[in-house]
């Protein structure tokens, strides 16, 4: 058996590291696209942003 | 102890083996249905939007086909077509493809609301329960209608990619679903008349098994027949006109022939000459399908009804 310093193994690894890295570099893209394409459709987005949100609160009477 | 193998039992999959996993050639026909299905849609959609939804909706069915071949695991081992799957042939183990399948599943459905809309994310939510629970796990190995209802699952692409341009069901979303409904039966009974020895060994109950070659002959035909209907009422809907119909009914009767050649033939004929008229029906049922969604789209191009 020839002692190669890299094993047939690790090429199968390197593969399954290089294809994750990909989709995962894909899938921001693809996240910053949307974000965009919905930003510049004026699409209603409003996020959980720590405080009461003024737009659910009851409308105060106003005197 | 000159090998020391400290990865037993752990083995190293490639990429590709979880590619794999996903059913990339099923995926193609949920990819090319789900686009048609948004695009043919009354209402516009942002092409980078309707690329993000198919996407979606195609790692969906991706997931399904991951909880499908872990399930099946134990019948691929046995079926000659599928001994090379990754599970089967050792290179992922089961519970790796279950959480794939389970991960990408809730993954999907969660995408396709941002992208889309929530009516079309619940709807591949049913679409992936539908496939690995109804389909794969209740129906595929208790009964021989199991293509049958089975073949739901592989209609529901084009109503969601419908769904997620309209947000909701139509007519012809409804149409498009009765298409590939219908079409799956004789599509898949075809390709068991001629691999007939596979399901008979892993115990699946086609229907060539239980119910004998003749019965399923007359099943194509008849499946022919209803199919054709169908069809024909999805050129007259609002995503139809001349083009899409006269495509429908060419390739309707060229279907409908291949039934009625199927059913015509008993078991010494189609021996006689290695099944050759069946072999070419599967292949024209694979033509059938592509070309009507491909008349849509030509009919989309050059203005419906």
């Amino acid at each position: 058996m020839a002692l190669n310093t890299e094993h047939e193994l690790h090429k199968r690894r390197r593969s399954r590291n290089v294809g994750l890295g990909l989709v995962l570099v894909a899938f921001v893209a693809l996240v910053f696209g949307l974000t965009v394409v919905k930003v510049q459709q004026g699409d209603l987005m409003e996020a959980y942003d720590h405080q009461p949100r003024v737009s659910v609160l009851p409308q105060e009477a106003e005197e | 102890m000159t090998d020391i193998n400290t990865y037993d039992g752990a083995p190293e999959a490639e990429f590709r083996d979880f590619v794999a996993l996903l059913k990339p050639r099923v995926m193609s026909l949920v990819v090319f249905t789900a686009f048609v299905g948004l695009w043919v849609a009354p209402v516009d959609v942002h092409p980078f939007i309707t690329f993000c939804s198919v996407l979606f909706i195609a790692l969906g069915g991706g997931a399904s086909g991951a909880l499908n071949m872990w399930y099946d695991a134990d019948i691929d081992a046995v079926m000659r077509r599928t001994q090379g799957r990754p599970i089967p042939a050792g290179r992922i183990e089961g519970g790796a493809a279950l959480s794939l399948g389970l991960i990408l599943a809730g993954f999907s459905v969660m995408m396709l609301g941002l992208a889309a809309n929530w009516f079309a994310a619940g709807f591949l939510a049913f679409t992936i329960f539908f496939y690995a629970v109804v389909y794969t796990i209740w129906l595929k190995r208790w009964t021989p209608q199991n293509i049958v209802i089975g073949g739901a699952a592989g209609a529901f692409p084009p109503m969601i990619g419908w769904a997620c341009a309209t947000g909701g069901i139509s007519i012809e979303s409804l149409l498009m679903f009765a298409l590939i409904f219908f079409w799956t039966p004789p599509h898949f009974w075809a390709l068991a008349l001629f691999m007939k020895s596979d399901y008979h060994e892993a115990r699946v109950p086609m229907l060539t098994v239980t119910h004998g070659r003749p019965a399923t002959r007359r099943h194509i035909f008849a499946y022919t027949l209803v199919l054709a209907p169908f069809a024909i009422w999805l050129g007259l809907t609002s995503v139809g006109g001349p083009i899409y119909l006269a495509a429908a009914v060419v390739l309707n009767a060229l279907f409908i022939h291949g039934g009625w050649q199927i059913l015509r033939r008993d078991e010494a004929a189609a021996v006689a000459d290695g099944y050759a008229v069946e072999k070419r029906v599967f292949k024209l049922s694979l033509y059938y399908l592509f070309l009507h969604f491909v008349a849509l789209l030509v009919q989309n191009a050059a203005g419906a009804w």
